[in-house]
């Protein structure tokens, strides 16, 4: 692994750590934002330009845009005075440290981990379309009913119900 | 430690840090942030196995990343629509004080 | 002798870089392109400025700057030397930072903003052979990294802590999300004909000639829709009128930077007039053939001429309308978004997908033609008979 690479790896782990732990809420989108152009530029780094891209429209663009949203509407943007801890965080940091032993233990000990490095493979965009079309089509069919699904469910729960205090407006 | 081990080494550390703000963080947002780090994660695991894997060739990571994405999208859009519409009932964020389960 | 001016940028960089090391190659030449871009765009701003400032001056029947030359004689340039001291003007100004303000943000947003902007330049290609970076998925690169600004502009109004900024900063979020949609769906349009995602390839597509006329995008009916749809969304993309509400001046003060001053505020206005550029540079590569020449008999003009003059003429068209247009409101902005561009970019796609599988004679151009008309009708006077000009309505965010 090329120096750059833990570099970045570094990074983005500083950035999602800020994003768990600062108390400001618009700060920790903002440090999940880094932590996702992180993770963005590992897949750069791993061959997978479009996967990186596509990370980067997705996260960066969409969901980053629309946490930020969500805690403006939810007036969340100042610091809070109490604990931002739930009552029972050592439990959740002693489950966590197990979870990370385990998976670590996993890794570094699994015997399936192929020993040599194979060739980068080729990732081109037109190859990716084509089993996109082929191979792949019911899974992205069934995506796009997915998030059709998703938009029109979360226009509905996020919907007003009542409409007493909004003069003139739109049920 | 073989390069793939690095990029499972780094995921785990991201899932676990996803992991520790999504179970110890009052805010649902925050909540919220915490599965997409974890998703990520899994996502840099599937790319991983995708590039250091036995068939490279048959591009099968590198759309599982991609579907993976599609749906964390449409998970963020439908958990950030709760979070205001329960925001809207309770006037609040915070999810121990979310405990009935009638609105 | 034409194909040497055509590709003098490109010789120059080799010949710069023949003289290092093999190792060092690769390295010296991004930077070298860095250097270039970093140049010559922040350049033809500083002239645009002037250019826009005349430009309205004379649509509204005055003179506009017309006196600073060239300083201790007496040429004038007919003004265009204004540049210069309003950037030093710019750059010397106090840099205040209001108390309330989240430093850090604060600080960082005007950054936030330029990188992505300048980013997206990597992938254009400014002649031939003369994109930075020819990325397979250079469209996606260029779309996925344009939309990272919207970050930038929400951490300048967030930090601010002043409601004018916020409200800005949502309407300009608000905007970019809704107008980004039709941007990207009228690119789609060329990638189904065109095959291809690397714009390299895209303008190469465009790059030939019956009867002595190019065959840009723009001349079939899929096309000229969706650079009409691109051309709008572009207007709104980089906040420019009729579409300026995010820094409506007479409304909110000015947005999301109304309280940024000094080199803060120069950077948001070079980050904006950068990212006006360069996403007139993608709409002249998707459709207008990029640097290719519109006529056969005119090739012998360089190719990055070409690719100038066709930027330069949009800019124009786009300071006309800045001096030509009222603003819109906020609901006939989002409903002109949502209810008609949407549907007509999506409408567009259709009939993209027909035009590739119908025989290649009249009967495509007639189809294709009749399915966009008939939408446009049909979607205009949807989108008029909800006019209702009573009470206005309002709708509050809780």
């Amino acid at each position: 692994m090329s120096p750059f690479f833990i570099i970045t790896a570094v990074v983005t782990l500083f950035g999602a750590v800020l994003a768990m732990s600062l108390r400001n809420l618009v700060h920790c989108a903002l440090a999940m934002a880094i932590a996702f152009a992180g993770v963005a530029a590992l897949f750069l780094q791993l061959g997978a330009e479009f996967v990186g891209f596509a990370q980067i429209l997705i996260y960066i663009g969409a969901i980053a845009i629309l946490i930020v949203f969500a805690i403006l509407l939810t007036r969340s943007g100042e610091s809070p005075d109490k604990s931002v801890l739930t009552s029972g965080w050592w439990a959740g940091i002693a489950v966590t440290a197990m979870v990370f032993t385990i998976l670590g233990w996993a890794v570094l000990s699994s015997s399936a981990v192929p020993k040599e490095l194979p060739a980068a493979p080729a990732a081109t965009v037109k190859n990716v379309g084509d089993l996109l079309m082929t191979k792949f089509v019911l899974p992205l069919e069934i995506v796009a009913l997915v998030l059709t699904a998703a938009m029109i469910g979360a226009v509905l729960i996020a919907l007003k119900e009542d409409n007493k205090d909004n003069a003139g407006g739109q049920p | 430690m073989t390069p793939l081990q690095t990029c499972l080494l780094i995921s785990a550390l991201l899932f676990s840090v996803g992991f520790a703000g999504a179970v110890t963080r009052r805010h649902a947002i925050l909540v919220l942030i915490g599965i997409e780090l974890m998703l990520n994660a899994a996502n840099l695991n599937l790319i991983a196995f995708w590039r250091f894997g036995a068939h490279p060739e048959s591009l099968n990571g590198f759309i599982f990343a991609l579907f993976s994405m599609a749906l964390a999208a449409a998970e963020a859009a439908v958990g950030l629509a709760l979070v205001i519409a329960i925001y809207r009932h309770k006037k609040t964020s915070n999810l121990d004080e979310m405990k009935e389960l009638k609105g | 002798m034409a194909d040497k001016i055509d590709q003098i940028f490109v010789t120059v960089l080799h010949f710069l870089v023949s003289y290092l090391p093999e190792a060092w190659r690769p390295l010296a030449s991004s930077l070298i392109c860095i250097a270039f871009i970093l140049m010559v765009f922040p350049l033809i701003f500083s002239l645009t400025t002037i250019f826009e400032r005349k430009g309205i001056g004379r649509i509204q029947n005055r003179y506009g700057p017309n006196r600073v030359g060239i300083p201790f004689t007496k040429i004038r340039l007919a003004g265009f030397g204004q540049f210069l001291p309003d950037g030093v003007k710019m750059l010397t100004k106090e840099d205040v930072v209001p108390r309330a303000a989240d430093q850090v943000v604060h600080f960082l947003a005007p950054i936030v903003l330029l990188i992505p902007v300048l980013l997206t330049y990597a992938v254009l290609p400014f002649g031939r052979n003369m994109a930075i970076a020819d990325y397979d998925a250079g469209l996606l690169f260029f779309l996925a990294v344009g939309g990272a600004v919207e970050i930038s502009v929400f951490m300048a109004g967030w930090s601010s802590r002043n409601k004018y900024s916020l409200l800005g900063a949502m309407r300009a979020i608000a905007q970019m999300v809704s107008y980004e949609i039709p941007l990207i769906l009228s690119g789609v349009t060329v990638v189904m004909i065109a095959g291809t995602l690397n714009l390299s390839q895209i303008v190469e597509h465009q790059n030939q000639y019956t009867f002595g006329i190019a065959h840009w995008f723009v001349f079939t009916p899929w096309g000229l829709v969706g650079f009409i749809l691109f051309f709008i969304a572009s207007l709104a993309e980089s906040n420019r009128s009729p579409f300026d509400l995010p820094e409506a001046e007479s409304e909110i003060i000015a947005g999301y930077f109304t309280e940024y001053s000094g080199f803060k505020f120069a950077l948001f206005f070079l980050g904006e007039y950068l990212g006006m550029f360069s996403i007139i540079g993608l709409g002249i590569t998707l459709f207008l053939g990029g640097w290719t020449s519109p006529v056969s008999f005119l090739t012998w003009i360089p190719s990055w001429i070409w690719f100038l003059t066709k930027m330069m003429a949009i800019v124009f068209v786009f300071i006309w309308i800045r001096a030509t247009l009222p603003r819109l409101r906020m609901d006939q902005l989002m409903g002109f978004a949502w209810k008609f561009m949407l549907p007509l970019a999506l409408i567009n796609i259709l009939v993209a997908g027909l035009w590739h599988f119908m025989s290649h004679d009249w009967q495509r151009w007639l189809v294709c033609s009749a399915i966009i008309f008939g939408a446009y009708v049909v979607l205009g006077r949807g989108l008029m008979a909800n006019q209702k000009l009573g009470k206005r309505i309002y709708r509050y965010a809780e």
